[in-house]
Order: C-alpha cells, then structure tokens, then sequence
C-alpha cells in the first residue's frame, strides 16, 4: 500500500484559497484592507485564524470587539466542522477565492457554539476521534494509548505536522489481520439543503458474504436520494475533500485514506447548479 | 455507579403523562420526582421530522462523581432532540445555576458535541433498546 501513501499527504495538505472580508457594520477606525489566506482543508476555522483576527482588530476599538465568527453569503460557518467539509458545502461550485465574512459583533447563538479558546477545539477534535474509535475498534486503540500519544496527535493538527500526527494515527489505521477492515466506519453525511445537521450509522465495511461495501453500497443504505437512477440525470455531487470518488471505491479504503484528521469520512451530499 | 433501588417507569422528556408506565416531565408533570420541572424545562418543539424519525428514543442518564443524582434516570426523547436541549433539560432538572458547566458522555469515554442529535447517537451507541449517557459537573473523561 505504499503509493497509496500519497493520497493522505494530498488530503492533509490541501489548501483553500480564502479572501477574509470584514463585515461592513462593523465600526472601524480606518478601512480594513481584505486578508488573504491559504486554508488548510483538514483543520479548523478558529484554529488557523489567529492573523486573520490580528489583522482586523488591529484598525477597531477595542470595545468594538467581540467573539469572532465567520460567515459565507449569509451562512454562519461552523468552526467545528473541518474547513474543507464547509467549503464543499458551502461553496464547491463557485469561483476562487472563498470569500469569507468576518464578524465581532452579534454571535449568532442559535448556529453555532462558543469556541472561547483553543482548549474549546483541542476538546472537540479528541472527542471525534475517540467517537470514531469506539465505532472502529471499541475503543480499544484510543484507550491503550498515552496521553501523550492523545497530545501528540493534536499538537499535529495544530501544528501542521504531517509526520507527527500520521506516527500515531496510523494505528487508529490498523485493524486485527483476520478481519478484512475495521468494525464499523466513522462517517457523517451532511446534506446542504437539510436543517438535520448530518447523517451517521452503524456500517461495516464487509458485507455477510465477504464483499467489500462500496461508497455506493453505503449511499443506497443510508441516503438513496443522492443517487443518481441509471436513466435519470445527474443532480448530486458525492464530495470528499472536494473530489468525487468512485461509487466503486470500498469505504475502508475510504476510511483510512480519505478521513479527516478526526478520522472521520466527511461526505457532503452536493446539489449541482441547475443552469 | 450508585444505582437507586427502585426502578422507576420511563420518563417523557415531553407530552402529557404517558399510558403504561410511561410518565413525562413536559406538561409540568416531573411524575413520581422529587418536584415538578418548572414548565421552561421542557423541550422547545421543533420542525416534525418523519417516518422513523418521529419514533422516541429511550435514555438511560447516570450522575458521575458528586453530580446530584436524578431520582428517574429513564427518560423517552425524541430523536432530534440535541444534547444541547438535554444539557439545558438536565441543569434545569437539577436547579443548577446557568453559568455551570455539565458534560454528557457516551461509553463512558467521548463528550458528544452539542449539536449532535441523541437519536444518531442512540442508533451507533445504543443498546438493549436505550442509550445509556452518564453527566457530569466536572470533565470526567478526556
């Protein structure tokens, strides 16, 4: 499997193009010039804005200033999803750069939550890999784990380091060599066009008779909506990391190539333009 | 974990009070609990979901540490409810201050994020038909 050991550095080091826009009721002492930003997909919003939030108050008043928050045509961005699932969402089918509202003022509660510090993120990435753990393994590798193994993979995200999160993270990769793949996959499927924050089942790789699921087995099973009929028209796109893969592509390789850093799938279910 | 001798009926978190044995808090009825929750400790209602969707879900809730104890630890909810709502429902079931923290935990070991809906965690991490969630005033687990 050593080629396919490129695809996870494609996957960590994906990077968005983002212009940061501040919002124009903000009240500012001189203009705010737009900041230009190379996001990385597999991170998040709160975690790699601190120059972004330099850059914007440093022409406001201090009591001006609140919590930041981010906002897409009106959408408020959700700081605990991973940075490519909302541009795939959000904004996959428009040109670049993404461009991004930031706000300091009136925090829109109901939308999203509170990230006060980066003790708020650290707390949320562990807690979706031990959630993807107890589905894939019992728990049983996250547990065996030190605490600094737990720390080492975060300060990898925190810190753009690929070795040194993948040192530890493959063994929440591995799984015991009689079986064909883990127990269950951690995904989530999210839906744009639904109030339901995301879809998330029991689903094992293999089938009764031995087959490898594929990502379309795993569409028919929990979303068959998103698939397009054999003499129908293509309405969905099926996006991870912003590609389409294959309906064919078994979802464990899926899992251990194509997660997030949280190790889980990430799918956004993508209406395409009408026009 | 200090289990109360008694058994009591499944709690609604909503509706009046159920038929067999079913009892509910919404309504004002906190029925066969120490007091009544206040009517605001009921779940807003939102958009009806369908199908399946609609069906409750059964939680089975565990105080951890010194956390007060809810003398009915079983409860109906619906499937969308978050544990956002049920964070809300539990500290106002508990008269704890709103400026307290309570953390819910699945499995005894991951923290669910407040928007996550109980009905998705009860289909991955549920069993016997209920989804046991433990609370807690301080972090208990990672």
């Amino acid at each position: 499997m050593t080629d396919d050991k490129d695809v996870l550095r494609d996957v960590w080091f994906g990077r968005i193009p983002t212009c940061f826009i501040l919002y124009q009721d903000e009240i500012t002492e001189r203009e705010a010039e737009p900041y230009y930003l190379l996001l990385p997909r597999v991170s998040y919003l709160t975690l790699v804005t601190d120059k972004v939030k330099k850059h914007f108050q440093k022409v406001m008043r201090q009591e001006d200033v609140s919590e930041i928050w981010f906002e897409y045509e009106g959408t408020p961005l959700k700081w605990h999803y991973p940075i490519g699932l909302l541009f795939d969402l959000h904004a996959s089918n428009t040109a670049l750069p993404w461009n991004i509202t930031v706000h300091f003022k009136n925090f829109p509660e109901r939308d999203l939550l509170h990230c006060h510090s980066k003790d708020a993120i650290e707390a949320h990435f562990m807690a979706c890999i031990k959630e993807a753990d107890a589905l894939k393994h019992k728990s049983q590798v996250i547990n065996e784990m030190q605490k600094k193994d737990h720390k080492q993979l975060w300060m990898g995200l925190h810190n753009d380091k690929f070795e040194q999160f993948w040192a530890i993270n493959r063994k929440l990769m591995e799984y015991p060599p009689e079986d064909s793949g883990f127990r269950y996959i951690p995904f989530r499927m999210y839906q744009a066009t639904t109030e339901r924050p995301f879809i998330q089942k029991l689903f094992r790789p293999v089938a009764a008779d031995g087959q490898l699921h594929t990502l379309g087995d795993l569409l028919k099973e929990v979303c068959p909506a998103a698939i397009t009929p054999e003499d129908g028209e293509k309405k969905n796109q099926v996006m991870i990391h912003g590609i389409e893969p294959m309906l064919e592509t078994p979802v464990q390789w899926l899992s251990e190539h194509m997660s997030y850093p949280d190790n889980f799938l990430h799918i956004g279910i993508i209406p395409l333009p009408s026009d | 974990m200090a289990e109360a001798g008694e058994q009591p009926p499944f709690l609604s978190l909503e509706g009046g009070r159920g038929e067999g044995g079913e009892e509910t808090v919404e309504g004002g009825a906190a029925a066969g609990v120490v007091e009544p929750a206040p009517p605001s400790a009921v779940f807003p209602v939102t958009e009806e979901p369908a199908g399946d969707a609609k069906k409750k879900i059964y939680l089975l809730l565990k105080a951890v540490g010194d956390t007060p104890i809810m003398k009915t630890k079983k409860w109906s909810v619906e499937r969308t409810r978050t544990i956002q709502g049920l964070v809300d429902f539990i500290k106002k079931f508990l008269k704890l201050m709103a400026s307290e923290q309570l953390f819910i935990y699945v499995n005894q070991s991951f923290a669910p994020s407040p928007d996550q809906e109980v009905g998705t965690l009860y289909e991955c991490f549920g069993s016997d038909g209920k989804l046991v969630l433990h609370y807690c005033k301080s972090q208990a687990w990672g």
